[in-house]
């Protein structure tokens, strides 16, 4: 890997979020059209300008016909791309890539999901195998890594899901500052510890929704950058990072901890040059599909020693006053999980955040200049996680 | 001399007390408690289970044979003694069958096997019965019908128990039946039916097999006789000419009718006493009847290992109430029925994965020794490709390493319990727990594997294997 070919070569200048939530009135390429608009319309660009795309789902359309067809877009090359609940991180670090490469100087990047018209609370089980892992959700997943986190560092059930509650009353503060997010409304700790369990020890309120939405980004070279705005931001890199997947199956692999995650943290670090992330880095979007998932990611981003996240969690060390501010807008827990688009949605609050145009000024950071999103796809045992830095002009 | 090598049982861990379908049906409750299989349970997971029991210690490779008998198939078309036989991985050059139809299926299948080794066709035959009828909501099947299976194997050494003769014949007899379309068992008014169909048969049979061998009722350590219910079973002591010490308990209290699997399982709990030299009579009943004289001899004693029908039956839980046996046993659609389908199902995947999704075997990888499941063509630990031998984990315990208790996931019985077991051999099986209170689940706890059905996906019964807290 040369570890100084993105850095600081390309640039964000325009960006777009739809609403998340349960968007019963918008169809997948409604939302298309909605955040792409906002995107160029922020960016000062029209749709003829782009010279290719990108676009990620999960499930919700195929092939790059999928972005052209409701944008009336092309003949460009359209690209699409899926690495599941990273899809969105996906389509902007290959668009990235094609800046960076030389071939392009502006291109679109778009990532979008339709989930709520399935009619089911979770995600449909698609491709799996007609008996093994039958049974297994994502919440059950994730509640595996929890009973054994818990069971290695001798946390006891109860003060684990306190901690665990402790994250999702964060993240519903945060969202409830966020206009755009599916949930709006803070909830009490209580509240978090008696909700019904879902897949034991995650109960309700440690679990984010099922949500449609779309979020978009408008890339240059980022000696370009200067002739559309002055706060554009810059991409200072990414770390995408893959395993076989057979940790659930691994003898050795004892669910305490994400390895993918942590290399796929370690290789974005080096291309930015990061030492001390606790230290250098402004705010950061983690991958809060459930909140023991939060948890462990401080440890895998190296925000806090291993087996010490639940300290740095009582000491509010992740709030919007503290050290190091995480999931500023929310997180999945509150803004939602449109698969495909969580991603994009991430970098769209570093975006805005590094810019200092966070949506309510409530949640504006001080002065941030350097942020972290992850977007981690699959469960412990098999993850895809892929990790993007982004960073204010000087 | 043609006998009986080994013999296993299986009784489910789920009982219901008779006093609660009083209760929900404001009527009269006959005494005692019922075994009810699990949600995940059917006649051919049960065979499997007491096929396990009997086999334990007995090389597999010397099975030449499997007979499957039930009247509870769920097959009318498709032989489920194959898939018995993939789950006991034996080897493919068996022959099978499955009895089906009769009360009396157990017996024959018996008495086919016992003939097959006599003929020399084979060394070894294993004979599972099982069932899980169903007698229809408020009535007195519904007291008596319970669930459970039986498995002995029949072979011409290493006997534990000789067959010292046997007498059968067959009567056209209406007195239970189902239709292709019923799901609860039928019959004529009983007055008729015990009068003609049970009492003549059965008197019958015993007297033809005693005169037939010039033996009296004193010349047997033990009578085990086939009866419809507890009080038929006490009334035809007197009739046969037994002493009620000589008569093998039929279980109605604690245990039910198992169907075609009954008269196989009260011989399983009688050969668990038996000493060497007791000779025994075994009657059953069904369209006929089929008698055998048994003799136990000094190997008798090489079996006691096994769980059979006394250790599962004294192994149990009882249901909260009789709504959770509706719900088992699926006399109602429950809440799953209001979600979309969620499962797939694909026989050639079944088909290609058949070594493991139904003989549980792992990969063993000749360069470094680890095992992994499922089977994998490059190893996990050192890469090796194309290396490995396969291993069955069937019968291996071990721990319960993680878990976790899932509401969302579509279940018959929720919470699902997603587990990882860490199987002797240090070897991870990443499954579903059964058989279990989640209250009592914990890291650490001692599992072993049991064969389920996982769900009807593709219009028919998925198996595979799950862990549940050592019995």
């Amino acid at each position: 890997m040369r570890a100084d070919a993105i850095k600081d070569k390309v640039a964000i200048i325009g960006m777009g979020c739809t609403k998340f939530g349960e968007n019963w009135d918008s169809s997948a390429s409604d939302m298309i059209v909605d955040a792409t608009y906002e995107a160029i319309e922020d960016a000062g660009v029209g749709l003829q300008d782009f010279e290719a795309a990108w676009v990620g789902t999960l499930w919700s359309g195929g092939t790059g016909i999928a972005l052209a067809a409701p944008l009336k877009i092309g003949p460009i090359p359209i690209t699409r791309v899926e690495n599941a609940c990273a899809t969105g991180m996906e389509t902007l670090r290959n668009a990235c890539f094609g800046i960076a490469c030389g071939l392009y100087d502006l291109v679109l990047a778009v990532a979008f999901e339709k989930l709520k018209d399935t009619g089911f609370a979770g995600l449909p089980d698609a491709g799996a195998h007609p008996v093994y892992g039958i049974g297994a959700t994502a919440p059950g997943r994730w509640a595996l890594a929890a009973t054994r986190y818990f069971h290695n560092y001798n946390i006891s059930p109860e003060d684990g899901k306190r901690a665990l509650a402790k994250i999702a009353v964060k993240n519903h503060h945060n969202g409830s500052l966020s206009p755009k997010a599916h949930f709006q409304r803070e909830i009490t700790l209580e509240q978090a510890l008696d909700a019904p369990i879902i897949a034991w020890p995650l109960g309700l309120f440690d679990c984010c929704p099922t949500t449609d939405g779309a979020a978009a980004a408008v890339i240059c070279r980022a000696d370009m950058a200067k002739s559309f705005r002055d706060d554009y931001v810059l991409v200072k890199g990414f770390g995408l990072a893959m395993g076989p997947g057979w940790g659930k199956e691994n003898f050795d692999y004892d669910y305490s901890y994400l390895p993918e995650t942590k290399q796929a943290g370690a290789l974005a670090y080096e291309q930015v040059g990061i030492k001390e992330p606790r230290k250098e880095i402004s705010l950061a979007c983690l991958h809060d599909c459930f909140t023991i998932a939060e948890l462990m990611e401080y440890e895998a981003m190296n925000f806090s020693p291993i087996g010490k996240a639940v300290e740095d969690v009582d000491a509010g060390t992740f709030t919007l006053e503290g050290e190091l501010p995480v999931n500023t807008d929310g997180g999945l827990k509150s803004y939602g999980h449109p698969i495909g688009a969580t991603g994009l949605r991430m970098c769209y609050e570093l975006y805005k955040q590094l810019q200092g145009n966070a949506q309510l000024p409530a949640r504006q950071l001080k002065n941030p200049k350097m942020g972290l999103a992850l977007a981690q796809g699959g469960h412990p045992g098999m993850l895809m996680p892929i990790v993007t830095i982004l960073g204010a002009r000087d | 001399m043609v006998g009986i090598v080994s013999y296993g049982g299986y009784v489910p861990l789920f009982r219901l007390n008779r006093a609660d379908i009083g209760k929900a049906w404001g009527g009269p409750a006959r005494g005692g408690e019922k075994a009810v299989a699990n949600f995940d349970e059917d006649s051919v997971t049960m065979a499997v289970a007491a096929a396990m029991d009997c086999i334990n210690g007995i090389d597999r490779e010397t099975i030449d044979g499997l007979y499957f008998a039930s009247t509870t198939s769920p097959y009318r078309e498709k032989q489920c003694a194959a898939i018995v036989a993939g789950a006991l991985d034996l080897r493919r050059q068996i022959f099978s069958g499955d009895f089906s139809a009769s009360l009396r299926a157990g017996t024959i299948a018996l008495k086919a096997a016992v003939d097959a080794v006599q003929s020399g066709s084979a060394k070894k035959v294993l004979v599972t019965a099982s069932d899980c009828r169903l007698g229809v909501p408020r009535s007195e099947f519904e007291q008596d019908f319970s669930d459970g299976a039986a498995a002995l194997i029949i072979g011409d050494s290493d006997v534990a128990v000789t067959i010292e003769g046997s007498y059968s014949h067959t009567d056209e007899f209406m007195d239970l039946w189902r239709s292709q379309e019923d799901i609860f068992v039928k019959s004529w008014e009983d007055r008729f039916i015990l009068m003609h169909g049970y009492g003549d048969n059965l008197r019958e049979a015993v007297s033809g097999i005693i005169k037939k061998y010039n033996m009296t009722p004193k010349d047997f350590a033990k009578a085990v006789y086939y009866a419809p219910d507890a009080r038929r079973h006490r009334e035809m002591v007197r009739t046969l000419g037994f002493s009620p010490e000589q008569v093998q308990d039929p279980m109605f209290d604690r245990l039910g009718h198992t169907g075609a699997a009954f008269s196989l399982m009260m011989l399983v709990a009688a050969l668990e006493e038996a000493k060497a030299g007791d000779k025994i009579l075994f009657v059953s009943y069904g369209d006929g009847a089929d008698a055998f004289i048994l003799q136990a001899t000094e190997q008798i004693e090489r079996s006691r290992d096994r769980k059979g029908v006394k250790g599962h039956l004294q192994s149990k839980r009882m249901l909260p109430n009789y709504e959770k046996y509706v719900s088992n046993r699926e006399l109602m659609v429950g809440k799953e029925a209001q979600r979309r389908p969620a499962m797939v199902s694909y026989p050639p995947v079944l088909w290609r994965d058949r070594h493991w999704v139904l003989s549980l075997h792992a990969s063993k990888c000749r360069q470094c020794g680890r095992l992994f499941f499922p089977p994998q063509r490059v190893c996990l630990y050192c890469q090796a490709k194309d290396d490995f031998e396969e291993v069955r984990l069937s019968d291996r315990k071990g721990k319960l390493f993680n878990f976790c208790k899932d509401n969302l996931a579509l279940s018959g019985d929720p919470p699902t319990i997603l587990t990882q077991v860490h199987l002797d051999g240090d070897v991870r099986v990443y499954c579903q727990m059964t058989d279990r209170d989640p209250d009592e689940v914990e890291v650490g706890m001692p599992q072993e594997m049991t064969f389920r059905r996982m769900h009807e996906a593709g219009g028919y019964p998925n198996y595979f294997w799950k862990s549940r807290p050592v019995r």
